[in-house]
């Protein structure tokens, strides 16, 4: 089977992003983020292990969630057909997007159709991946955030940094400063009160509520058997989105689909207790196509490929696919909380985007041949992941593809090339061990070394060679018997 | 029972003592220990850097030097880890019909360190004598790939003189990943810096680890920014006695 290369454009709005190296550096250097994101890591880490720990049968419900993920993509075509089916008979339309510059256009052409100008939007992966947002400003056409942390990056003009939590690179004193200076409704005497700032948020999105006419929302999971889409939240702007405008449109990764309810229980569950840490969250909305007098009486619904196919065919990489997007792994890696969330230039930040966007957009950029490489494999992702990818393993697999297939780097390639001739060798690596120790010196440690070595010992003393290898000590001693009897 | 030893090559060249201390402490429990001069490495920094093409070879390598050894002993998690979990994956995905099979013959019987003391040879108090306050960082293969659990701790509990004291958030990755100390030197550094702050927290003058690519990692750091606290590996720890301390 022969599968199209993913577009170069596949996130149109995180064009000619840094290498991941370049901006974490830059983060580690921010005192400030690092102490912010330390603290909001943390503390969300240890609500979830307890979310985690109350469920007896975790393990148990994580191999579901595993098992329906790949079931699923196993059978994905059926599974889209008959969701398409049964959108349709439920009085809703089906449209395909092969990438995000089709779904863009998608969703542009039916929102002229109506003739507004403006839609308020529930927060969305999917339409964040694609550049929705810049994609319609170019149609003259206003996104209206309506997720406060949303909210918080849109007024910035920023971009998110965390899959739940995108304004997690904000703190309070942040936001009390951009609401008063980009909210034209934000009261006056706003203090950093966080529940002073959740209602100025809230008085000023209810008038967007009320006049909109047009909403698109993402979805969680669509339940195939009934052509039912379903949306998770906490603040209850989704529920306004979905249900006060006319016309309402949906952009959905096709990897979202599950077979029937009984399979949604099982993500109804594994879900808030590995992103929020509740065991419920607030409100968990769900629509099947349009009801006469409730609700939107037009409901599209846009299924984005972008790259998924394209994943779906690499037999290892294919497990990011069962991604429900919960933010655990982020919340529990040390890259991530050092690095912070824009260095992985992708919506997807984290161990997870690590392994989707180069997926999704190959690893021909600079950025995306450089975040396989943006973990130390210390695995903490893996266990807390519930649908059980395995993110150490698809990332030492994609190195694989960025060594041969992205960008060259001819210095890396010798280096590696003559240390595998040497340890292909016991011969070689002995006389490569005993040319070191020669060269050791009076020094007990190297505080400064040359050319790319620079970056161990710019923070880190490295041991010198010892005077005699372990090899060159049992050949000598006979495994330590000449010595003892010395 | 025949055991062989695998150095690995980051002890073999630079961590001498290490492979000395697993030979006397095996002998010291009655065991003898043969060392396969045929050895060289795991090809972990090649397979985990992209460079399966490389490693292939080096895991196949592997599989022929230490055919026929009832169990095989690392003191390093880490490559022990590249060794059961992956050379049996790489060898099935690149390599001939032939050398996979051995390489997976050869896989399941090697052990880390502590895992042959405690599930192999079934002891935990191995007669060690090390007076000194130590702290134990349990690295990241060690804990998620092998599961060792708390088996390098019930080993250190056993030694008598030792004044084990709790390393805050401990299973925390103290961020040396291999070329990832080098690709990602920043966040490497900040990840040691953390680290190397709990560990000097702890009062210990000892910090001890199964992995010397770790212990390097945070001796580096330590030794840096001025501070005392000495990196010994498990072995050595469990090596030392009265008479012949570390």
């Amino acid at each position: 089977m022969t599968v199209p290369p993913p577009a170069p454009s596949a996130m149109p709005t995180y064009l000619g992003m840094p290498r991941f190296p370049d901006a974490a550096a830059r983060a580690v250097a921010d005192e400030g983020l690092r102490r912010n994101l330390a603290h909001a890591t943390t503390t969300i880490r240890g609500r979830r292990a307890g979310a985690v720990a109350e469920l007896d049968d975790w393990s148990a419900l994580r191999e579901s969630g595993k098992q329906i993920k790949d079931h699923v993509l196993a059978n994905l075509g059926h599974y889209l057909r008959l969701l398409e089916e049964r959108v349709t008979a439920a009085g809703g339309t089906v449209h395909w997007a092969r990438d995000a510059a089709e779904a863009n256009r998608i969703v542009t052409d039916l929102v002229r159709a109506t003739g507004e100008t403006e839609v308020v939007k529930v927060k969305s992966m999917a339409t964040q991946e694609i550049g929705l947002n810049e994609a319609l400003a170019e149609a003259d056409i206003t996104a209206h955030e309506t997720d406060l942390a949303e909210l918080i990056v849109q007024l910035g003009d920023d971009r998110p940094s965390h899959i739940l939590v995108p304004a997690i690179h904000r703190n309070r004193a942040d936001i009390r400063e951009l609401f008063a200076r980009t909210m034209p409704d934000a009261p006056p005497g706003l203090t950093d009160d966080p529940a002073d700032l959740a209602e100025a948020a809230r008085r000023h999105l209810r008038a967007r509520f009320l006049a909109a006419k047009v909403a698109v929302s993402g979805a969680n999971f669509a339940v195939a058997d009934t052509g039912t889409l379903v949306v998770l939240e906490s603040e209850g702007n989704g529920r306004m989105c979905l249900t006060l405008p006319e016309t309402l449109i949906s952009v959905m990764g096709i990897e979202k689909v599950v077979p029937s309810w009984r399979d949604l229980e099982v993500f109804l569950q594994l879900l808030p207790r590995s992103s929020t840490a509740e065991r419920m969250n607030p409100y968990t909305s769900s629509w099947t196509g349009v009801t006469p007098g409730d609700g939107p009486s037009a409901f599209h619904l846009v299924l984005l490929d972008n790259g998924r196919t394209a994943t779906l065919a690499d037999d290892v990489g294919k497990q990011a696919l069962r991604c429900i997007r919960c933010s655990a792994c982020l919340n529990v890696c040390p890259v991530y909380q050092r690095a912070g969330g824009h260095a992985y230039g992708s919506p997807y930040p984290g161990p997870i985007g690590a392994i989707l966007s180069p997926q999704i957009r190959g690893v021909g950029s600079p950025v995306d041949a450089s975040l396989p490489f943006a973990s130390s494999l210390c695995g903490a992702c893996y266990d807390v992941c519930p649908v059980a990818i395995d993110i150490p393993e698809v990332l030492v697999h994609l190195r694989a593809r960025a060594v041969e297939e992205g960008p060259r780097h001819p210095l890396e390639r010798a280096a590696m090339a003559a240390a595998g001739w040497t340890l292909r060798s016991p011969a070689r690596l002995a006389l490569a061990q005993r040319a070191a120790s020669a060269g050791r010196g009076a020094a007990r440690r190297f505080r400064r070394l040359p050319g790319p070595l620079h970056a161990w010992t710019d923070t880190r003393d490295l041991p010198v060679p010892p005077r005699e290898s372990f090899r060159a000590w049992w050949r000598r001693t006979g495994g330590g018997r000449t010595e003892e009897e010395a | 029972m025949r055991i062989a030893l695998f150095v690995t090559c980051v002890n073999d060249t630079l961590f001498p003592d290490t492979g000395r201390a697993v030979v006397r402490l095996l002998r010291r429990l009655g065991h003898d220990v043969e060392f396969p001069e045929a050895q060289t490495c795991c090809g972990q920094m090649h397979f985990n850097t992209g460079y399966r093409d490389q490693a292939l070879p080096i895991a196949e390598g592997f599989a022929r030097a230490f055919a026929g050894y009832d169990a095989v002993v690392a003191p390093s998690a880490s490559c022990a880890a590249m060794v059961r979990d992956w050379h049996p994956k790489l060898a099935a995905e690149r390599g001939g019909p032939r050398p996979a099979a051995a390489v997976a013959d050869v896989a399941p019987r090697v052990f880390e360190l502590s895992e042959l003391l405690v599930d192999v040879l079934g002891v935990t108090d191995v007669g060690a004598y090390y007076p000194h306050r130590v702290t134990y960082h349990p690295t990241c293969h060690s804990l998620r790939m092998l599961r060792v659990g708390d088996r390098p701790l019930r080993l250190l509990r056993a030694v008598r003189g030792l004044d084990l004291v709790e390393l805050p958030d401990a299973a925390e990755c103290c961020g040396f990943g291999g070329t990832f100390a080098l690709k990602n030197a920043d966040v490497s550094a900040a990840m040691a810096a953390d680290k190397v702050a709990n560990v000097r927290g702890t009062g210990a003058g000892t910090l001890c680890a199964a992995d010397n690519s770790c212990l390097m990692h945070l001796g580096g750091t330590l030794t840096r920014t001025g501070s005392d606290v000495r990196t010994v590996h498990l072995a050595e720890i469990l090596a030392s006695t009265e008479e012949d301390p570390a």
